[in-house]
């Protein structure tokens, strides 16, 4: 065989299989960024992708149960009523009137069922420089 | 000093014109004394850039509270050390510390190469002051940290104001790794500005040979080891810091970091095809624009929030600018390779896919892939969004499926590639460097394998660890043996007196062998476990063979935070071990709270003990238990790392002399008086 279409096949086997990955886990961890007020519009299947939501705490809606955490989120006039369900505690940052973005999906009555929360404190918090702004992240994965 | 800082800054732009602008006159006219000045400017600018930093750095020990930057990241009772943080831990001080830490590295070229290579150093000037004439726009009129806080007075006129106390700084930045990791990862975005400069410069000026590339690799390895000890430490804060008992989450910003690190030693590895036999010329200066685009991209993801998760916090419309810098890079790139592009012609051509080129030519391949991989799903939001309209981000599964793979495919050239000849390898030469290696990682996959270890690819890589191990282990071995029965010394003396004859080659393995060390501990995660529960004073948590048993709690009053720590008492096979003290801090200042992890760290697992807060329902304190194995490897790989990369900045102790194992290599005109009939010398540095 010509040594080109020896390395050419080499290469195509690399680049193919991780293609065939790299689709196999966007299948996996796709997740749909909607505004609150966006989320109302949902119809169908869009309403049972896994999405992102992103809002201010409303203040004094943090409800502390045992086995999940209920709160408002507010954005663009809309509100969002969520329960945190997720094992990991809540960031130290996520207080009343911080920025949160929840993950998780929506359930049958229009409220949001989070398992993973980030947070950051409004205007309180600049991003460390070159690597690392995460404020009190929760992580959703471990490598 | 505010002031002093604003004009030393002004007055850095103007030089950084002057040198870029008369460097462009000198490379036309040729005239030695616009040469010299040109040179002198880039100088200047550094120099003044250097007061500028030294003026912030000032306002933050003298407490200006008139300066909004200082006022919005220190206060008084932040402690000294951190007060050096401060300076980078916002935009505007941030991109001053890129721009002081660009004038380092440039202050260095422009005097180490002053009467050197007289016809490459005009080109590279031009290219420095063009990347720093960016940086100082934004220093000047985009993000100035010399901003002072000011109000309209009475009579209409603006009268600047002082502030009794700063806001302080956020409490995640409060941790010693905070104060050396920003610089490390800055200095490696930095530092990737030399062999970038050197490339394009030596492209403009078709300059001959490969000479720009001996003279930058000393320059590549330095900013490709701050890169990696930046990227490690930033993993450790994350560890130490976030209390979540992980230290990686393809986080944009983490990615943002990995990406010029993939495409850099993709270019370290590539270099050696272009030195050894005038290959690859298109791709290495490609994989060097590419790499210095990628560390202006990874400052734009960290400053701009153009991937809006929660994580980029800066949201400014500082990324236009960065936007318009990366376009013009491209164009200037693209045009000065389309004009010289013969001037890059390959000498020779691929010979078999067994051979030292065939392993660089697939380490670059996956390097690239996973690059690719990275940045489209760290740009994947943004690119949604453009092609259909909706949001999508993806998460670890899609990095994780991709990056695993590859990671093991690296791990297995890292034992393979340094052993195969140059142009082919003879099937007898494999038998003898790769025969023990295979038997001693087979066994020790068998072994493991009794031991209980089913997970796929933690066993793949830890059989692929002891492989590369060996192969290492072989090279230092039969490298000592012959000195050793030259001069009798011993087997430790011969193998250091080995590595210090041929640094470069030696202080690779080293660099390799960081890298199994940190594989080592990267194939432990598959195993992590964790327990959290609800604690009383004297109720106890199980967790692995440990058993946490909480004693109770202490609070302390600190300068600037108070502190609650858990007592909690360490047993293991039901004897005491020792104490740990989770602990969690509220910053008067900002009213924000911290967590402290307290972390038992042994080579086989970190205790990892979090104070996780209080429950709602019962207010009883909770806590949160991670066993996370072999995690401490990766940090000690980290510094094997650093060391084989020292020991490759080391110039070699005599004539250089490498033994060789594999006749083919022999092949190769070697300088050589021969030591054994056996043993063939060669001179080489690879």
């Amino acid at each position: 065989m010509h040594k080109r279409t020896k390395f050419g096949i080499g290469i195509g086997i690399i680049v193919v299989s991780m293609g065939f990955l790299a689709w196999l886990g966007y299948g996996e961890s796709k997740t749909y960024y909607h505004t609150i007020a966006e989320l109302q519009t949902l119809h169908g299947t869009a309403r049972a992708h896994r999405l992102r939501v992103g809002g201010t705490v409303e203040p004094g809606t943090i409800k502390r149960l045992s086995g999940r955490v209920d709160f408002v989120l507010a954005g663009e006039g809309k509100l969002l009523p969520v329960s945190y369900v997720g094992n990991e505690p809540l960031p130290d940052t996520f207080v009343d009137k911080s920025q949160a973005l929840v993950e998780g999906s929506l359930a049958n009555n229009g409220s949001f069922v989070a398992e993973h929360v980030q947070a950051k404190c409004a205007s309180k918090y600049e991003a460390a420089p070159g690597g690392d702004a995460k404020p009190g992240s929760e992580k959703p994965s471990t490598m | 000093m505010d002031v002093f800082g604003s004009f030393a800054l002004l007055l850095a732009f103007l030089c950084a014109g002057y040198a870029f602008v008369g460097g462009i006159f000198a490379i036309r006219t040729r005239h030695p004394l616009l040469v010299k000045s040109a040179r002198q400017a880039g100088i200047a600018t550094c120099g003044l850039i250097f007061l500028a930093t030294a003026s912030l750095v000032y306002l933050f020990f003298s407490d200006s509270y008139w300066v909004s930057y200082v006022v919005a990241h220190s206060n008084r009772d932040l402690a000294t050390f951190y007060k050096i943080a401060a300076l980078w831990s916002g935009q505007e001080g941030s991109l001053l510390f890129w721009s002081f830490l660009l004038a380092i590295y440039v202050f260095s070229v422009l005097l180490v190469y002053r009467n050197k290579n007289g016809e490459l150093m005009p080109y590279v000037g031009v290219v420095l002051a063009g990347v720093q004439i960016f940086f100082l726009t934004l220093n000047n009129f985009v993000a100035s940290p010399f901003k002072v806080l000011a109000s309209t007075g009475a009579n209409g006129t603006l009268e600047i104001f002082t502030r009794a106390d700063g806001n302080g700084l956020t409490p995640l930045l409060q941790y010693p790794e905070m104060v050396i990791h920003p610089p490390n990862l800055y200095s490696g975005y930095t530092g990737f500005t030399i062999p970038f400069a050197f490339a394009l410069g030596a492209l403009l000026a078709r300059y001959p040979g490969e000479k720009w590339i001996h003279l930058t690799r000393k320059w590549t390895m330095i900013a490709w080891c701050f890169q990696t000890m930046g990227i490690l430490l930033g993993a450790h804060w994350a560890y130490a810091v976030l209390g979540w008992g992980g230290y990686w989450g393809w986080d944009p910003v983490e990615n943002a970091s990995l990406l010029p690190w993939l495409t850099g030693t993709a270019f370290l590895h590539s270099v050696m095809m272009q030195e050894k036999r005038g290959m690859m010329k298109v791709w290495n200066v490609w994989l060097v624009f590419t790499t210095f685009m990628l560390c202006i991209l990874g400052t734009l993801l960290t400053r701009s929030g153009v991937v809006s998760s929660v994580h980029a916090f800066a949201q400014s419309s500082i990324g236009n600018y960065f936007v318009g810098f990366l376009l013009l890079i491209f164009a200037v790139c693209f045009v000065a390779y389309l004009k010289n592009r013969d001037y890059l012609k390959s000498e020779n051509q691929l010979d078999s896919m067994v051979s030292r080129e065939s392993s660089f030519l697939f380490n670059n391949l996956i390097l690239l892939v996973s690059c690719i991989a990275v940045l489209s799903g760290t740009l994947f939001p943004v690119f949604s969004e453009w092609f259909s309209g909706s949001r999508i981000s993806v998460g670890a599964p899609f990095f994780n499926k991709v990056n695993v793979p590859i990671g093991l495919l690296l791990l297995f050239l890292t034992g393979v590639g340094p052993l195969l000849a140059w142009r082919k390898t003879s099937t007898d030469s494999l038998k003898r460097n790769f025969g023990w290696p295979l038997v001693i990682g087979l066994l020790a996959g068998v072994v493991f394998f009794a031991l209980g270890l089913r997970e796929f690819f933690s066993l793949v890589c830890l059989i692929l660890c002891v492989f590369v191990t060996s192969t290492i282990g072989m090279e230092f071995f039969r490298g000592a043996r012959v000195i050793r029965s030259r001069s009798g010394a011993s087997f430790l003396a011969s193998a250091v007196d080995l590595t210090m004859r041929n640094t470069r080659r030696y202080g690779g393995y080293i660099v390799h062998m960081g890298m199994v060390l940190i594989f080592v501990g990267l194939a432990g995660a598959a195993f992590n476990r964790d327990a959290q529960k609800d604690m009383q004073p004297g109720s106890t948590l199980q967790i692995g063979g440990y058993k946490l048993l909480l004693q109770g709690f202490d609070s302390k009053v600190e300068k600037n935070y108070t502190s609650e720590r858990m007592i909690v008492e360490v047993w293991r096979d039901n004897k005491p071990l020792m104490m740990l003290y989770p602990e969690r801090r509220f910053f008067q200042t900002n009213e924000q709270s911290g967590t402290m992890v307290a972390i038992y760290s042994t080579l086989r697992e970190d205790l990892y003990v979090v104070y996780a807060g209080q429950n709602p329902e019962t207010q009883a304190p909770v806590v949160h238990a991670y066993l996370n194995p072999l995690v401490k490897w990766i940090w000690l790989g980290g510094l094997v790392v650093v060391l084989g990369t020292l020991v490759t900045l080391l110039p070699n102790r005599r004539a250089v002399l490498v033994l060789s194992g594999a006749p083919e290599r022999a092949a190769q005109p070697a300088s050589a008086q021969t030591l054994a009939p056996s043993v063939a010398l060669r001179e080489g540095h690879d």
